[in-house]
Order: C-alpha cells, then sequence, then structure tokens
C-alpha cells in the first residue's frame, strides 16, 4: 500500500539525518537539498539510493537533477508508489 | 632541524585513547579475545579470536560520521582528534600542516561489504560512497579535511610496515621544509573474515582458538604466528621551532629514520635480517647516534616462529654485548597486531616509555626461545634509566620486505 506524503517525508527525513546529521526538524518540504541542507551530490545520491530501498521505488539518475526540494522528492516518491 | 612530537592519539585493543591504553599496557593485559561472530560455523574460517577495539568508533563518532567512513578512516579520525588536542590544537598555516595516515589493507570491510551488496540485492544498491570509502588514502584524506591539513596528504602503503613509514615520512616531512606539523599515524581495520581467512591460509595466523588470550607470545618456545588486531595511532610531529615558539608541550624527539627493501621474497623475511640491521644502522647514523646510546626497543615481534628471531638475532648483532642493557618490549604480545597501524601505535608505546622512563612488558612468555640473547622484558614494566637523556628504537617490518627503524629521543 502507498504511503502518505507525511510518512514519506518522515521515511524520508529518517535517512537524510542519519546520512548528513542534519536536524530532522530542519528538513520539510520547502527545503532545497543543495542551497538549504548543503548537501552534496555524492550524498544526494546515497540517500536516493536508500530511499529507492526503503520505499521500494525506483528514481532514475536523470530523475535525481530534478528532485530539488525534498517535497520534490516526496511528490516522486509517492507517484512512483502508486 | 629538529622534529619533536606534541601530540599522541591512539584507539586499540587495550583502550579507546593513550591513557587507557598505555595503563593496559604497564598492566600487562591482553587485548585479544573470543570474536563474537559465527564466521567459524558459517564458513569454517579458522581463527576464531582476534584484539578488537576497546571502544568501537561508533561510541565516539556521530552517526553520520560512520556512514561516510571506512572502519579504518573512522578509527584513524577518533586517534587523530585525542593527537591533535593533546598537541594543543596548535594554530598552524593550513599550507604548512601536514597529513600522512597509512593503512596496510584498505578500506577492506567497505569493498566487501559493496561486493555482497552487488551480488545480494544489485547494482542499484551499491552507494555512491563507495570508492571514497574504499581507497587506502582515505584515513589520511579524512584527516587532511578534518584538521584542513593543505601542506600534503600522503599514505605511505607497505603492509605491517604502513604506519611507521608514515611516521617517517612525516619526519621528513618537516625535515625538508615541507611542513611545520605533521598529523602522522597508521590504522587498520580488518578483522574480516576474508583477510583473517586469507591470513591463515599462509599460515601466518596463531590458531590458539581455546586460549586467545595467550595466543601472541612473541619469543616464546610456543608461538604458533601473530594475532590479528585493529586500531590507528597517531602522533603530532612538529619542528622544535614551531612547538617552541608556541610553548608546546614536546613528548620526545625523532632522531633518525631508517628504510630499507629485502628485495628477497613477497612475504618472508630475509633470513639473515640484512635489511631488517641495516634499517636500525641508517637510522642510528642519521640520528648520530651509536648503539650504546640506545636504552629501549619497541621490536616488530609479532610471535612468528621465523620472523621473531630474525628480528632478535639483527638487533644481538647489532648491539653487540650493549644488548645486555637495552630492554626489549613486544607489546603486539598484548595488542595483537594492527598491520598497517602497528608501527604507529607502536611509536606511541616508544614514545611514552621515553616520556615514562618505562619499558613496558611482554607477556605470554612462558619459556623464552633459548636463542634469545636480549634483554626481554616479561610481564611486569621495567625502569629505564632515570637520568640522562634517552634513546629507543621503533622497528616495523611488513609483507614486501620493507623494513622500517625509528629513533626516538627524550625530550
Amino acid at each position: 500500500m502507498a504511503l502518505a506524503q507525511n510518512e514519506v517525508l518522515e521515511g524520508l527525513a529518517e535517512i537524510v539525518v542519519e546520512e548528513t546529521g542534519i536536524d530532522a526538524a530542519d528538513v520539510q518540504l520547502d527545503k532545497s537539498f543543495t542551497d538549504d541542507l548543503d548537501i552534496d551530490s555524492l550524498s544526494m545520491m546515497t540517500i536516493v539510493t536508500l530511499a529507492e530501498e526503503k520505499f521500494d521505488v525506483r528514481i532514475p539518475d536523470e530523475e535525481v537533477k530534478n528532485l530539488v526540494t525534498v517535497g520534490d522528492a516526496v511528490t516522486y516518491i509517492v507517484n512512483a508508489q502508486a | 632541524m629538529t622534529v619533536v612530537v606534541t601530540g599522541l592519539g591512539t584507539t586499540s585493543p587495550l583502550g579507546g585513547d593513550v591513557a587507557s591504553t598505555w595503563e593496559g599496557a604497564l598492566a600487562g593485559r591482553s587485548g585479544v579475545r573470543t570474536l563474537d561472530n559465527d564466521w567459524h560455523e558459517k564458513w569454517g574460517v579458522p581463527v576464531t579470536f582476534a584484539g578488537q577495539l576497546a571502544v568501537r568508533p561508533e561510541e565516539v563518532l556521530s552517526r553520520p560520521e560512520t556512514k561516510r567512513m571506512d572502519p579504518s578512516a573512522q578509527m584513524a579520525i577518533v586517534a587523530a582528534r585525542e593527537a591533535w588536542s593533546d598537541a594543543g590544537s596548535p594554530e598552524v598555516d593550513p599550507e604548512r600542516l601536514g597529513s600522512i595516515v597509512s593503512s596496510g589493507i584498505g578500506g577492506v570491510w567497505t569493498l566487501l561489504s559493496a561486493w555482497d551488496t552487488l551480488k545480494e540485492r544489485g547494482a542499484n544498491r551499491v552507494l555512491p560512497l563507495t570508492v571514497p570509502m574504499l581507497m587506502p588514502n582515505s584515513p589520511t584524506a579524512y584527516v587532511s579535511l578534518e584538521f584542513t591539513a593543505r601542506a600534503g596528504a600522503h599514505s605511505p602503503v607497505s603492509a605491517c610496515a604502513s604506519g611507521a613509514e608514515a611516521i617517517g615520512m612525516g619526519f621528513e616531512m618537516i625535515e625538508s621544509g615541507r611542513a611545520d606539523v605533521v598529523i602522522a599515524g597508521g590504522t587498520e581495520a580488518a578483522i574480516h573474515p576474508l583477510p583473517i581467512t586469507a591470513f591463515a591460509s599462509m599460515q601466518a595466523l596463531s590458531k590458539r582458538n581455546d586460549d586467545p588470550a595467550a595466543a601472541s607470545r612473541p619469543y616464546d618456545v610456543k608461538r604458533d604466528g601473530f594475532v590479528l588486531g585493529e586500531g590507528s595511532g597517531v602522533v603530532v610531529l612538529e619542528s622544535e621551532e614551531h612547538a617552541k615558539a608556541r610553548g608546546a608541550r614536546i613528548y620526545a624527539r625523532v632522531l633518525g629514520l631508517g628504510m630499507t627493501a629485502d628485495a628477497h621474497h613477497i612475504a618472508a623475511p630475509e633470513p639473515n635480517g640484512a635489511g631488517q640491521t641495516r634499517a636500525m644502522e641508517l637510522a642510528l647514523e642519521r640520528a648520530g647516534l651509536t648503539t650504546a646510546d640506545i636504552s629501549h626497543v619497541n621490536a616488530h615481534a609479532t610471535s612468528t616462529p621465523v620472523g621473531d628471531m630474525i628480528e632478535a638475532r639483527g638487533i644481538r648483532a647489532l648491539l653487540g654485548s650493549h644488548a645486555d642493557q637495552v630492554l626489549l618490549s613486544a607489546t603486539k604480545s598484548m595488542t595483537g597486531h594492527l598491520l598497517g597501524g602497528a608501527g604507529a601505535l607502536e611509536s606511541v608505546f616508544t614514545i611514552k616509555a621515553l616520556e615514562t622512563r618505562t619499558a613496558p612488558p611482554t607477556i605470554n612468555v612462558d619459556e623464552p626461545d633459548p636463542e634469545l640473547q636480549v634483554d626481554l622484558v616479561r610481564d611486569t614494566p621495567r625502569a629505564l634509566p632515570a637520568e640522562g637523556q634517552l634513546a629507543a628504537i621503533n622497528n616495523s617490518f611488513g609483507f614486501g620486505g620493507h623494513n622500517v627503524a625509528v629513533v626516538f629521543g627524550t625530550a
């Protein structure tokens, strides 16, 4: 069963916190991975790989550049699950 | 130019820092225990014990740090942070600060776990940080990043001599004028079923599974191989001028360095120890010392039937009758063999021995090899001369025929 937006956000935040040490409260839908959360491309690819596994979705490499904000990633995952 | 040691750090099978490790060594404790896993039952891994860290890095590092670094780099960072803070966190121009931290094997846990992931879960699951984690220069790179060391970051690889070679190169980096301060040392995290099996397959490891704490027994007649250990040792090296200008505490001086190669066999030491002896001779020569100036030797002595006595005979031949006045310690009897970390941890031991004028013990020598003609410190520490300048040699040798001798002197 597909997860709701807030559940995906929570799960994604767990990954981001584990990988980067960023405070969970900072992982909000409108935050940009690079500009706000200071996540570099290697960390981003790590987060994507872990998110694919956690949510059982496929996020193609060429799609990753479109995931600018946390909200973009959450939306992509929610839709990919459907 | 004189090079001094102003900071020490370690995480070892005896303790999570220098104080606890040194205290454990003086007490003659063994850091070797049975491994809590099923590697033997599952795959027939023939050796079931090792010298595992007393304090796991994940107990002191943040979660992201442990996820981004191979255990070998994690251990180096733990030791480097201690050494740096012990040195008083020196203010130094980043372009005059170097990092030389070696590993003998590299990120073997990362490499083999990633291979497992690829086989079991497919290519999509291999994480993008795999390469920066497995590369053998990862520990020195992370140390360079953490302390903004821009004079150069190096990681000389010479198997079990790597850690000593790193400290030797750090000495040369300052002596040659490339840096004022160098964070130097070695690290190893190879207690993994594959390296254990591979070392056992070459008959290098002790198989004393029923009595792990007694397995590392350099010079004892019943020695049957080395015991794998893990951990890191790091020292802060500094030009004397730089150290004095900032009023730093000076533990010891680095007086000399000798590095040679056997060019004899890929794994076996040259049977007469000529290359080992020449390394010690070159180190003494460079230090401007004679054999009579040496009070203490921290031997490579890994507890292998052949290797221990080649080194011991070489030391006796080099020192002659003065060998009777030299206290010899084989600290691997307590820590196991840290491979790329060994020469660095044992440099820390050698420096502490000079600082405290106390030679640490060698444990498990129930019956010394009848050929042994050196004054081996057994079971309890012994005092080095209370007065005057002292000098000590730290020997480290590695598969591939690498011989490194570093001479340290009292501050």
